[in-house]
């Protein structure tokens, strides 16, 4: 380490900033790393890692700021130029394509082909074949290959994104080992990752994101997670008011609305078992990636699941198409907008959409209900109608309201709300969580995925807290403090647990 | 062992069908022979290039609906050129036609355009073919030195085939340009990851279909004598080849080995009804039956692939 | 990208006018081409030229409706053409056998089949609309050639009705108009107040939200392309009522400009956008256009090459001017 400390400075940013429309996702990063060392990238969800990763790499261009490499002021326009710069990432998604076999992977990007049989050798890789297909791989087998395919190739920058995630723990063990070898013999990481036992255990330093700005810069050193949970929070929490004493007495005897065993779809959703009861909002807690895309995707019908059961009303069900859910109560308000709504039509044609969806209803519309219908929920979610004729010119809270407005006009039993309120501006969130009281109050029962953690205590009663594809944390809206909260979705409550967790990718 | 069955199966498989297809017209047709064999690989020639074409760009994850009316420009054109001038010029249609616009949207206008082109070169079939051009895929190949009965099941359309595909395809398939096309049409988002410039492998993708459309038109050109200003069937026989060759329509997937192998098995198919006497309405409804249901059958498997 | 966000660009204000009016420009240019043509051939404008002129292009608008709903949900119907001719000649040649009524269901009965298998092959099987219609058109054509076989000797004869349609006039208008425009209210009715046309508009702008919603989109499609082969049919009938000779090709030189139309009349051939209004008054712009091309003696190709070079361009500047990515 003492080596680290005289290296030369490799990749310099500083004051990179990135705005999609009005969402500013980075409003002043920097980073700065040095021949020989690792250097852990840290945030929360949305703090902005991915965007600043993907700038460095190429992949987005920053709308300011600057970046140097060795030095010399770099603007990437493509992957491929920050490839040739010697910046060379290994993303979450496998890059290579999954109908060619290893060695076409290995020719598309140039590879050499005995480094590589190296690294796979040494990453624990063994009978690879060069002409094995990538689609027929595991994703543990597909993320090492990257791995070693970036690294054949001799980074200069090596930059790794949630690099373990997916991979059971000798890999594990492996991949810390060889990369920690590669700062050892000067070259560069940078490591993106939620797991502290790896950071601890690999990284020279942790460089904290917290929305938009890098917030600090750490040496790893013994109990330095603490610090770093409390600066990726910022502060004291904003704590807005808590609109009353919201937990209804709900007997645990009665009939839950929902009630999820055992769940695995995927990859990533491994075993998960919860209840929502009726009139219920119950909040869900995770990283990214955790299994939460998934276990919305197979309640809302959009894929099966690989094995566990879902009852609805203490009835079985299983849904192969989004209709099956509705028709059991289940509608979802995805995690993008437009995913959801049809940007081109009308607010009044985006919310009636559910309303006609079945053959019998496709004959002449009942104008004046629909129009009733429609008003009552424009009024109920207070949307802007200003810009009405096109969806796609209201403001992204508007938008939103747009698409949970939908299912107030159809009658809502059981929401399923992916990060409602992700880049959406403040008053809308404050108008959503008491529209999400309201509605629990009149019964609904309302999951709640949100990246938010702040969220937590406004809207929920309870949170469920997933952590590599389980349930590791059920906590109570009063406990739920955003320490707390972030302490059980970085696996902190329970340390064995989550160390034992990525053993459990292998199918 | 097992992994070359696996890879090379359907083509394998088509081969198979495609030898019953033959050893069938063989039992139909008892003088069924080099003369036979001959008039199959010339009638499959124009179908075998639009098919190659059409794989390319299936295979680079798009579609390319004016592959007919290319044919048709290219023939006429071809046709035209060596009626006044004499021999030389048919190379040119190449230069045409690789200067087109790539997109999806875009070859469906391109098709009526095309066609209007053809129209307007020659507005009915016409022109005259070079002899020595047409020498090239009309009878079987001699080699000096061997005798004639050696060599005489050999068809020149079909050594023209392969010389094209050889030529073309082989060194394509395995250079970076190659693999890039497969790589868009498998996974774009990982293609723009590993650094695979999408939009310059798309144009090079419509570019060669363009191309070997263009031979397509060509050979019609050489083996019927005339330029045909109207597109004949080939895009839904390019398209359907393309399936039954276990080209996946999502892209990425398959080679151009099955397609070629598969233009055989629908043109064998349609001698065997003509040599059955069946009324050649009646095979042309029979021929499309065929094709709209591999590309059902390929499409139902393409959403099942995507799930 | 330009950071500014406010200033609206003069092409973008045009682009808002014609995306909320996309009528007003195109009766503009109607109007444009009328007296260019009135121009070069003075006197032609009469009253009788009217007549004739919604005539020809009553047909083409029937079968551009085909091409609007399918172009909707981001389709198209390619087989539109041959699912008329089959209708028009198997009406024209069952009536001396079997009498109006019946070879009418039956010609209709021919039509919609094409549209349900259509159906099938896109909405279940999922194939690209523009292969599966062409398709089944080649299988109807070779279905009709067989046909002809055996009805070559019964000659033909086209039901009253639609000779009436047809060639008959009413206070100088075509009588086809009594077909047409309840036809045409019926469609335009349909798009905007019922939840069948609501549905073919939210496939066409975001199949994936539909689906969100509950809707099955193949039970639309199905239902789509059926009805779809069931307007080319009665385009059939209609058509060979005004022509009065059955062939086996009377309607395919339709199919192009039926394409052209729709796309004209502001019908958006990535899906979601468009109204049977426009298209109608794309039917009226391109048979005005035809008559133009005629009296410039333009030949067929040049004709072929200049609608495939409107769709381009029509394209083209909606794309832009829609800003649609």
């Amino acid at each position: 380490m003492t080596e680290a400390a005289a290296g030369r400075v490799v990749l310099d940013a500083r004051g990179v900033a990135k705005r999609f429309g009005a969402v500013a996702a980075l409003k002043d990063a920097s980073l700065t790393v040095k021949a020989g060392e690792i250097v852990a990238l840290m945030g929360a969800n949305g703090a902005g890692k991915s965007t600043f990763v993907k700038i460095l790499t190429g992949a987005l261009r920053p709308d300011s700021g600057h970046i140097h490499i060795d030095g010399q002021e770099s603007r990437f326009t493509s992957p491929a130029q920050a490839r040739r710069a010697g910046i060379m990432p290994v993303y979450q998604e496998p890059s290579l394509i999954p109908d060619l076999d290893v060695g076409d992977n290995l020719r598309l990007v140039d590879a050499p082909i005995e480094p590589f049989r190296h690294w796979v050798d040494a990453l624990g890789i063994t009978n690879l074949r060069l002409d094995d297909t990538i689609s027929q791989l595991p994703l543990a087998t597909l993320r090492i290959l990257d791995l070693a395919l970036t690294l054949a190739k001799e980074p200069k920058v090596l930059m790794l994104d949630e690099m373990t995630a997916a991979l059971p723990t000798d890999l594990v063990e492996r991949v810390l080992t060889v990369i920690r070898g590669q700062a050892d013999a000067g070259r560069t990481v940078i490591y993106i990752s939620h797991r502290f036992a790896e950071i601890a255990r690999v990284c020279d330093r942790a460089s904290v994101l917290r929305d938009g700005v890098t917030v600090g810069d750490f040496v790893i050193e013994p109990g330095i997670e603490e610090k770093i949970v409390e600066l990726m929070l910022g502060g004291v929490p904003t704590r807005a008011e808590v609109t009353g004493a919201h937990i209804r007495a709900v007997s645990s005897a009665e009939t839950p609305r929902l009630r999820v065993s055992q769940l695995a779809a995927g990859s990533r959703l491994a075993d998960v078992s919860f209840e929502l009861r009726k009139g219920e909002v119950l909040g869900v807690v995770a990283l990214e990636g955790q299994g939460q895309d998934e276990l919305f995707d197979v309640l809302a019908g959009f894929r099966r699941a690989q094995g566990g059961t879902i009852e609805v009303d203490g009835k079985a069900a299983s849904f192969g198409h989004p209709a099956d859910a509705i028709a059991k109560g289940l509608t979802l308000v995805p995690g993008d907008r437009k995913d959801a709504l049809l940007m081109l039509r009308s607010v009044r044609e985006n919310i009636a959409l559910p309303l006609l969806a079945r053959p019998s209803k496709w004959g002449a519309i009942p104008m004046r209900e629909e129009a009733a219908r429609v008003t009552g929920a424009v009024e109920r979610l207070q949307i802007d109608m200003r810009a009405q004729a096109e969806v796609r010119r209201l403001s992204g809270g508007n938008q939103q309201k747009v698409t949970i407005g939908r299912w107030v006009a159809a009658g809502v039993e059981t929401l399923l709300l992916f990060d409602p309120t992700r880049g959406i501006d403040v008053r809308t969130k404050h108008q959503i969580y008491p529209l999400l009281r309201e509605l629990a109050a009149q019964g609904a029962s309302i999951l709640f995925y949100t990246s938010e953690l702040g969220e937590i205590p406004l809207a929920c009663d309870r949170a469920i807290v997933i952590f590599g594809g389980r349930i590791v944390d059920v906590i109570d809206a009063e406990a739920a403090t955003e320490q707390n909260l972030m302490r059980a979705a970085y696996g902190l409550t329970e340390k064995e647990r989550a160390a034992s967790s990525s053993a459990e990718a292998r199918p | 062992m097992t992994r070359v069955l696996a890879r090379y199966g359907w083509s394998l498989g088509l081969l198979a069908i495609l030898a019953i297809l033959l050893v069938a017209t063989r039992l139909i047709q008892p003088n069924f022979g080099a003369s036979g064999l001959d008039s199959l690989a010339r009638a499959a020639l124009p179908f075998a290039f639009a098919t190659v074409g059409m794989g390319i760009v299936v295979i680079a994850g798009g579609i390319d609906l004016s592959i007919a009316s290319i044919m048709a420009v290219a023939g006429v054109v071809a046709a035209l050129l060596m009626h006044q001038m004499g021999d030389a010029n048919a190379g040119w249609v190449v230069l045409i036609v690789l200067t087109r616009v790539p997109d999806i949207v875009v070859t469906l206008a391109m098709l009526f355009v095309w066609e209007g082109v053809a129209l307007l070169i020659l507005n009915a079939p016409g022109g005259a073919a070079a002899p020595w051009l047409r020498e090239l895929v009309v009878g079987a190949v001699t080699i000096p030195g061997l005798p004639p009965e050696l060599t005489s099941w050999l068809p020149r359309a079909l050594v023209v085939l392969i010389a094209f595909v050889v030529i073309f395809w082989l060194p394509l398939r395995r250079s970076k340009l190659g693999l890039s096309i497969y790589a868009i049409g498998s996974d774009q988002h990982a293609a723009f990851r590993s650094g695979v410039p999408i939009g310059l492998t798309r144009v090079a993708a419509y570019g060669f279909a363009g191309l070997f459309a263009a031979l397509g038109g060509l050979s019609i050109t050489l083996s019927t004598g005339i330029g045909e200003p109207i597109a004949g069937p080939y895009l839904m026989a390019s398209v359907a080849a393309v399936v039954l060759g276990g080209v996946a329509l999502t892209g990425g997937k398959g080679g151009l080995l099955g397609p070629i192998i598969a233009v055989f098995i629908l043109r064998t198919l349609r001698l065997d009804l003509t040599l059955l006497s069946v009324d050649p309405n009646v095979t042309t409804i029979i021929e499309g039956t065929i094709m709209v249901a591999v590309v059902m059958a390929g499409g139902l498997l393409a959403m099942r692939g995507r799930r | 990208m330009a950071a500014t966000v406010e200033t609206i660009s003069p092409l973008s204000r045009v682009g808002r006018i014609v995306r909320e009016n996309p009528v007003i420009p195109l009766v503009l240019l109607l109007f444009a081409l009328i007296a260019l043509l009135n121009v070069l051939q003075p006197g032609i404008f009469n009253e009788r030229w009217v007549g004739n002129t919604i005539r020809f292009a009553m047909p083409l608008a029937m079968l551009a409706a085909c091409q609007t709903l399918t172009m909707l949900t981001g389709g198209i119907d390619l087989s539109a053409g041959v699912a008329a001719t089959v209708s028009a000649f198997v009406v024209a040649t069952l009536t001396p056998l079997v009498g109006g009524p019946m070879a009418i269901m039956l010609a209709l009965g021919a039509a919609v089949l094409i549209g349900l298998v259509n159906g099938f092959g896109v909405g279940i099987c999922r194939v690209h609309p523009l292969i599966m219609t062409l398709g089944t058109g080649l299988i109807a054509t070779g279905c009709l050639q067989v046909y002809q076989r055996y009805v070559i000797n019964t000659g033909s004869e086209i039901p009253w009705f639609f000779e009436f349609l047809g060639t008959g006039r009413t206070l100088g208008m075509p009588n086809g108009l009594y077909l047409f425009v309840p036809f045409a209210i019926l469609i335009i009715w349909g798009l905007r107040r019922t939840g069948f046309g609501r549905l073919l508009y939210a496939i066409g702008a975001n199949e994936n939200a539909t689906r969100l919603s509950g809707v099955r989109s193949w039970q639309v499609l199905m239902a789509l392309y059926t009805l779809s082969g069931l307007i080319a049919g009665i385009t059939g009938l209609l058509y060979v009522g005004i022509i009065r000779a059955p062939s086996l090709s009377l309607a395919n030189s339709l199919m192009l400009p039926s394409v052209a139309a729709a796309v004209i009349g502001g019908t958006s051939i990535f899906g979601g956008r468009g109204t049977y209004s426009g298209t109608i008054v794309g039917a009226l712009i391109l048979t005005v256009l035809g008559t133009l091309l005629t009296l410039l003696q333009i030949p067929e190709g040049a004709r072929r090459l200049l609608f495939g070079a409107i769709i381009l361009a029509v394209t083209a500047l909606y794309v832009r001017i829609t800003d649609q990515s």
